[in-house]
């Protein structure tokens, strides 16, 4: 699949302001107020909202954007935006309240909290459900993309050890995801034989492509630049998004700033997982060309 | 509504005969004519067309491919791909806007241009490549059986059926409707046993494809027994003077 870096940047950095909500509305990380508050509460805003926006750049028609609200009932698409909207919304009161009149509204904060987390499960059933890149439809993506927002989350919130834990729950989930994604396409049984139904037949073989330039299908679906540079990916994701950060806050010692260094080490190699995410996945179509 | 109707009156659709097509492209070329110039839908995008990248829709694709069965001569098979209408559309429930949707009287699948934002989700969840984004329009393009033609009352009675079946020279492309067993298309895909493409994806497709007829068994080179033979006359005498030379 073509790894387009609005999509990218907005799985990524939704996700850890996703998480941190999450756990500011739970109380994990006590219930700030005042200037604290505001900066904890800018900072998961600010990344929800700039992943939100960021998500509109690769529509095709993005001054219709807001039509996408409506069929939440059979899209998990349309349910992330509703809900994405519905939880900084919900967030407002209890932000406000916290910030400016030093009262926390715990239990609109946990409502807020629980449609964080339900918009985190959205954006990756959105992979998860998609039957034709068999990699994503495994229950490793819903892991790899709550991980990452609950690891994300945590660090930006600077709780020391339930990072190192959630570091940690996130490279087994990657592992797992690249582990099991391998055989996942030739699980299905789909190949160039059930693409085209001749290979009852025989044996079926690509012989002339119906266009010799570009098209959608390719550019979209058929990307072979990631599945070359997988290995070393995967090292660079596994080094940047766990173990730089895992090593700054593992001494214990170091303030903001450290902490700080640590997240922006881990959103980046949390880009180059998500790359890979996109890059590595085999669409079925692909086939077709004599590519999966 | 992105919900897929429980079911549809009819199930129009396409059966393609694999065993005639010649891969001549003109029902690409057609099609590509019709949609876009008959002002239904937004035009099909023609970009850098005598540029050093032209790139641009079509509806309508035709690979060609080669066969090798257990016994017997390879077969080229020419394939043309397009939309499926499928029953279980996975290309409609994903869409997020409603632009994307199955009509229930006849099955067809459609986008609405004036609804589609172009996120691209339906092209993602279609396992056979149908859908397109227009690179000019920024909307998602897609085979609509020529809903304009099949029962457009301007048109002469003949011409009511999609563009590429009107085109395809050799008669490879068949229209109608498959939910009924008795209809013309309904017999062709039982007699020469019809089959869909990757039923294993759940999609449940509308079209269907006829296998190309078996070929008899591959006897020697078609110029063998010529080559071997040895030649009278003065064909003969060329033959043997030109040996002694």
């Amino acid at each position: 699949m073509h790894p387009a870096v609005s999509i990218i940047l907005f799985t990524v950095l939704s996700g850890a302001g996703f998480g941190l909500l999450a756990l500011l509305g739970t109380g994990a990380a006590g219930w700030p107020t005042g200037w604290p508050a505001l900066l904890a509460f800018a900072l998961g805003y600010g990344l929800a909202g700039a992943g939100l926006v960021a998500s509109t750049f690769h529509l095709g028609r993005p001054e219709r954007s807001l039509r996408a609200f409506t069929q939440w009932r059979t899209s998990w698409l349309s349910r992330e935006a509703v809900l994405a909207v519905a939880c900084l919304v919900a967030f407002a009161p209890h932000a406000a309240a916290s910030v400016f009149l030093d009262r926390p509204l715990p239990l609109l904060a946990a409502v807020a909290a629980a449609l964080a987390v339900a918009t985190v499960v959205s954006t990756a059933m959105i992979y998860a459900q998609m039957r034709t890149v068999p990699r994503w439809r495994h229950w490793t993506t819903p892991a790899v993309f709550l991980a990452a927002a609950a690891a994300g989350g945590t660090l930006l919130a600077g709780l020391r050890g339930p990072a190192l834990a959630l570091l940690a729950l996130l490279a087994l989930a990657l592992l797992a995801h690249w582990r099991l994604g391998g055989g996942r396409l030739a699980a299905t049984g789909t190949d160039l034989g059930t693409a085209t139904g001749l290979g009852r037949l025989g044996r079926v073989r690509p012989l002339a492509p119906p266009h010799t330039g570009g098209n959608y299908v390719l550019r979209e679906m058929v990307h072979v630049v990631g599945r070359r540079h997988a290995r070393r990916l995967r090292a660079l994701a596994l080094v940047l998004a766990v173990a730089v950060p895992a090593a700054l806050l593992a001494p214990g010692w170091g303030g903001a700033p450290l902490l700080g260094l640590a997240a922006a080490v881990h959103l980046a190699g949390m880009l180059a997982a998500r790359w890979l995410f996109f890059a590595e996945a085999e669409h079925v179509a692909g086939l077709y060309y004599g590519r999966g | 509504m992105t919900a897929l109707p429980a079911r549809t009156e009819k199930s129009l659709g396409l059966v393609i005969d694999l065993d005639t097509c010649v891969g001549c492209q003109a029902c690409v070329t057609s099609c590509k004519e019709w949609n876009s110039a008959s002002g239904t839908h937004l035009p099909l995008a023609d970009l850098d067309p005598y540029g050093a990248s032209p790139r641009g829709s079509f509806l309508n694709r035709v690979h060609s491919f080669e066969v090798v069965p257990a016994a017997g001569p390879a077969v080229v098979v020419h394939f043309p791909r397009s939309c499926l209408h499928c029953a279980d559309a996975p290309c409609v429930t994903v869409c997020p806007t409603g632009a994307s949707w199955k009509r229930a009287e006849d099955g067809i699948v459609l986008v609405d241009e004036g609804a589609c934002i172009g996120c691209g989700l339906c092209a993602w969840a279609c396992p056979y490549g149908a859908r397109e984004l227009d690179g000019a329009a920024g909307v998602m393009k897609k085979c609509t059986l020529c809903v304009d033609r099949i029962g457009n009352p301007n048109l002469p009675a003949a011409d009511r059926v999609p563009a590429c079946v009107k085109a395809c020279p050799t008669g490879a492309r068949h229209f109608g409707d498959l939910a009924d067993p008795a209809s013309a298309v309904s017999r062709l895909v039982a007699e020469r046993e019809g089959f869909a493409l990757m039923p294993e994806q759940g999609t449940r497709p509308v079209n269907r494809y006829l296998p190309p007829r078996p070929r008899g068994p591959a006897g020697a080179a078609p110029l063998a027994p010529a080559a071997a033979a040895a030649p009278g006359g003065f064909l003969g005498w060329l033959d043997r003077a030109l040996d002694r030379l």
